[in-house]
């Protein structure tokens, strides 16, 4: 791993009486793109806005390059924001907000309007300098922002929801771009969303955040194939989660016992007991619902039958009460509401979560 | 296109009986005044009381005097240093008040007000009640053992500046908030984010964004300043004479009404030069906070 840019140790947060972040702990290696996933008031903001300097822990240590930044005021660190509506500084044009922060460290003129020219090259905006920021479109807005906190060239850039104003199709296209300029760079990312498709897309690492903690830190495939819990496997790419008991257990094949029938997982290198409880997530498209009420698996009915985007959505009410989704491509004339069905999936595509921690999710 | 025309016009014609009451009140109590003073300014005073219709332009040559002359320079400077303690007060006050919480904000902004509901006239009687030689504010100095005797303010310059720096905070603090209220706090942090220091950010983003609220303040102070001559009367006994009390003077007891009228109408110039570079400077067309 090459050089650490970024580390937090042990963060608490509070405000007032309601803790905010509760032991937040996080490295970020140069030129990596590193995302906090959540949803509102996970605490992800409030971890960035620590990092900025905009808001000190109670509790914890905030490492830049190695150096405590902890105390240090938001104008003292290598640090620079995309924040979340823009900022842009509506009395301030493009070229004066792109150049505020050469300005205000006292740089040439001359010099501050070739960066500015540079900067707005490279964020597609040549000719804009002199429109005011009330006089652009959102997408526009978004790109002066990030050259107006690239300029600098910052160590590290955080960006807060930087596409969330977006229409669904410029924000592919912007993602794509964040992403470019971000591998051109070099710059370390730390970006928050609550898009887990954002998140999979761009990201090298996804911290997926809850109640004030991580509850995952691992590549898109860690997070999307090996969720730790079941919050993780919900929110990213939406998991079904079924729950019963350890049956028998022969290598690395463990008998799953449900209320509604038998079937079987792989134990990914931890040990079992039988008889005890355990949580499985299994993805929609690793299922299948078979016709019939013989053989293994989970016996439920066929609820509702939709098709939609090439996939065909199976909604099966489980014989517990629980819903449990499959999809699948193609249609399949076979299945129709009110059939009896039994869910089964390949013992190493259902993941065990929630399991009793033997480490935290940061290595 | 006939068709299209004539609309219009109704629609104009529609527009105008609409807007007409006001049109009315606009010509009886605007323009009928001005016109009426401004006329009245060029009139020849008769000897005994009222006017004689001579055109002069004597009540113009007068006002040169020195007397007059210096009575103007000192409700200038008097207005001057009213409105810098008005800021200096005022436009934190306004600042900050805009940062409180929605209870507080409703807490302070009533505080502001209930002194409007009494008549301005009742509270300056409070301050001579402070001000008066062994009134409040000398005991309590007394008492600290600041001073040893009474400082007898009242009927003093301080005291008049005191009473128009009391009269006319409350604009300032309104017309400041109403601007800082507008102020996206994120772009300060933006500011700080780019490596601006507290004064930096507050110099470069916060005064900048709030300047037409401070300016109109300025405006709502100034102006006023030179004409509230009661404040003068009451607090500076007739040590202080002002624009105001001069053409209040001229009016009521000189009955020399065009003298009045013509120093009315240099004082309706003076702060209409006022008002003009207030728009110059600052770009706003209106007056924020008030309108």
């Amino acid at each position: 791993m090459s050089e650490t840019i970024l580390e937090l140790q042990e963060i608490y947060k509070s405000f007032g009486d309601t803790p905010v972040l509760q032991g937040i702990g996080l490295k970020a290696a140069q030129g990596e793109f590193i995302t906090l996933l959540g949803s509102s008031g996970c605490g992800k903001t409030t971890t960035l806005r620590i990092i900025a300097g905009l808001e000190t822990p109670d509790q914890g240590r905030v490492l830049l390059e190695g150096r405590d930044m902890t105390q240090a005021p938001p104008n003292k660190r290598d640090v620079n924001t995309v924040f979340q509506n823009y900022a842009l500084f509506p009395h301030m044009n493009v070229e004066q907000n792109v150049g505020y922060a050469l300005k205000i460290r006292k740089r040439p003129k001359g010099e501050i309007k070739e960066e500015v020219k540079k900067m707005l090259e490279l964020v597609q905006l040549s000719g804009f300098e002199r429109r005011m920021p009330g006089e652009l479109s959102g997408g526009q807005r978004q790109r002066v922002a990030i050259a107006r906190s690239l300029i600098n060239r910052p160590k590290l850039l955080l960006l807060d929801e930087p596409l969330g104003a977006l229409d669904l199709q410029l924000r592919r296209q912007m993602q794509q771009e964040l992403k470019r300029l971000q591998k051109k760079l070099g710059i370390t990312f730390i970006y928050i969303t609550h898009d887990q498709e954002e998140a999979l897309n761009m990201s090298d690492r996804i911290a997926v955040m809850k109640d004030g903690r991580f509850q995952q830190v691992g590549t898109p495939s860690q997070v999307y194939d090996s969720p730790l819990t079941s919050y993780v496997a919900r929110f990213v790419g939406t998991a079904n989660i079924v729950q019963g008991t350890v049956g028998t257990v022969s290598g690395d094949l463990v008998e799953f016992v449900g209320q509604n029938g038998k079937t079987s997982f792989g134990s990914r290198g931890h040990s079992f007991v039988p008889g005890s409880p355990v949580t499985l997530a299994v993805r929609g498209e690793q299922a299948q619902a078979v016709k019939g009420e013989e053989g293994p698996g989970l016996a439920g009915v066929v609820k509702e039958k939709s098709f939609s985007g090439g996939m065909l959505r199976i909604a099966v009410e489980l014989s517990g009460g629980e819903e449990f989704i499959c999809s699948r491509h193609g249609i399949d004339w076979e299945l129709a509401p009110g059939d009896r069905v039994r869910i089964n999936w390949q013992p190493e595509h259902a993941c065990p979560v929630d399991l009793p921690r033997t480490e935290s999710g940061e290595g | 296109m006939a068709k299209e025309t004539s609309l219009k016009r109704r629609q104009a014609r529609g527009d105008f009986l609409t807007t007409l009451p006001l049109i009315l009140f606009t010509v009886m109590f605007v323009v009928g005044p001005l016109v009426y003073v401004v006329v009245l300014s060029f009139l020849t005073r008769a000897e005994t009381w009222g006017t004689v219709p001579e055109f002069t332009l004597k009540n113009y040559a007068d006002i040169a005097q020195p007397v007059y002359l210096g009575t103007f320079w000192q409700s200038l400077r008097l207005a001057f240093l009213s409105t810098l303690l008005v800021i200096a007060i005022g436009y934190p006050f306004g600042y900050f008040m805009a940062k409180l919480g929605p209870k507080w904000k409703r807490r302070t902004t009533l505080l502001l007000m209930i002194p409007f509901w009494t008549s301005s006239l009742i509270r300056l009687y409070g301050w001579i009640i402070i001000f008066r030689a062994g009134g409040v504010f000398d005991s309590l100095l007394m008492a600290l053992h600041i001073t040893s005797e009474p400082l007898k303010l009242l009927y003093t310059y301080p005291a008049v500046v005191v009473g128009m720096v009391y009269a006319l905070l409350p604009f300032m603090i309104f017309a400041v908030y109403s601007s800082a209220e507008k102020l996206d706090f994120s772009l300060v942090e933006a500011a700080r984010d780019l490596g601006a220091s507290p004064m930096k950010a507050f110099f470069t983003v916060s005064l900048k964004l709030t300047l037409p609220g401070l300016l109109s303040g300025v405006v709502l102070t100034f102006v006023p300043s030179m004409g509230l001559f009661f404040i003068a009367d009451i607090l500076g006994g007739n040590k202080v004479v002002l624009v105001g009390n001069l053409i209040q003077d001229q009016l009521m007891k000189a009955h020399n009404w065009p003298f009045a009228a013509a120093l009315s109408v240099v004082l309706l110039v003076l702060t209409t030069v006022i008002i003009w570079l207030y728009r110059k400077l600052s770009g706003v067309k209106d007056l924020e906070g008030l309108v």
